[in-house]
């Protein structure tokens, strides 16, 4: 019952991703991606990691890609005037893109062997769990993860200001 | 719950994570609309997440789905920071065409 839904959701976030490479209008391009990420959140609620599929729908569709549609916004380029690459250089991006495709697939062919432990209990990916390993082992990075946001936050406000005076 | 999500491979998970990276890798090499060239690596960064959670429920174990927070930490600092460079660039050259910035190259 688990494997048509899965199958459903990868199709449908193949075919999003390829659309928002292709599409020519930038805020499709956004539209699309945000369908992907979607359907990306839809195999971590598969995968029973709900408090990731949450988070991940909270970061990417409701703050990450609303920063992209802003800046698109902001700079008017919602139009199709986008200067495109050649055909040659789309031709040569296709054939090293398949090329690692090809690459990728080939050394994956094998098999991949994954011992699932005995005493697994498939609460890994609840918040309680999480919460756990992430103020224990990881709390370290995880301080360290919010001095990297200020530091972001910091330079994205340097960045943007319109006349330094340095 | 745990044996339906056994019911799918993981090499499943490997190959769609594969396809995912390799049309993120696709767009940045054809597109030149530098916002969309962030766009593809965004998307590269979710197959590797969507990769790291499938081990992570598969082999049992919780670390899998904390690097996955903070990979999205770095990804959402990286568009900050980018997204500010690009309406810098934007304001002096009126484009955010990415062909134009081989200033290095001469």
């Amino acid at each position: 019952m688990v494997l048509p839904i899965f199958l459903t959701l990868a199709a449908i976030s193949i075919l999003t991703a390829l659309l928002m490479v292709l599409s020519k209008n930038p805020v499709h391009s956004v539209l699309y991606l945000i369908l992907t990420f979607f359907a990306i959140a839809g195999q971590y609620i598969l995968l029973n990691a709900q408090f990731l599929a949450v988070v991940h729908i909270i970061v990417y569709a409701g703050a990450i890609m609303v920063l992209f549609l802003f800046v698109l916004m902001l700079l008017n380029l919602s139009k199709e005037t986008e200067p495109q690459k050649s055909a040659m250089w789309k031709l040569s991006g296709g054939i090293a893109a398949g090329m690692l495709l090809v690459t990728l697939v080939g050394a994956l062919r094998g098999g991949i062997e994954v011992t699932i432990p005995e005493n697994a209990s498939g609460k890994v990916g609840l918040v309680e769990n999480l919460g756990m390993v992430l103020f224990t082992d990881f709390v370290v990075p995880f301080e360290i993860a919010g001095i990297l946001f200020l530091a972001a936050m910091v330079g994205a406000v340097l960045v943007g200001k319109r006349d330094l005076q340095v | 719950m745990l044996e339906s999500i056994r019911s799918i491979p993981i090499d499943y998970y490997v190959y769609l994570s594969t396809v995912l990276f390799v049309i993120g890798v696709f767009g940045v090499l054809i597109r030149r609309n530098a916002i969309v060239v962030l766009m593809c690596i965004e998307l590269m960064l979710n197959a590797v997440n969507l990769l790291l959670a499938a081990f992570s429920t598969y082999l049992s174990d919780a670390q899998g789905q904390i690097m996955v927070f903070f990979i999205m930490v770095v990804a959402a600092a990286e568009a900050a920071v980018g997204l500010g460079i690009l309406v810098m660039i934007y304001r002096n050259t009126k484009s955010t065409d990415i062909s134009l910035l081989d200033n290095l190259k001469n």
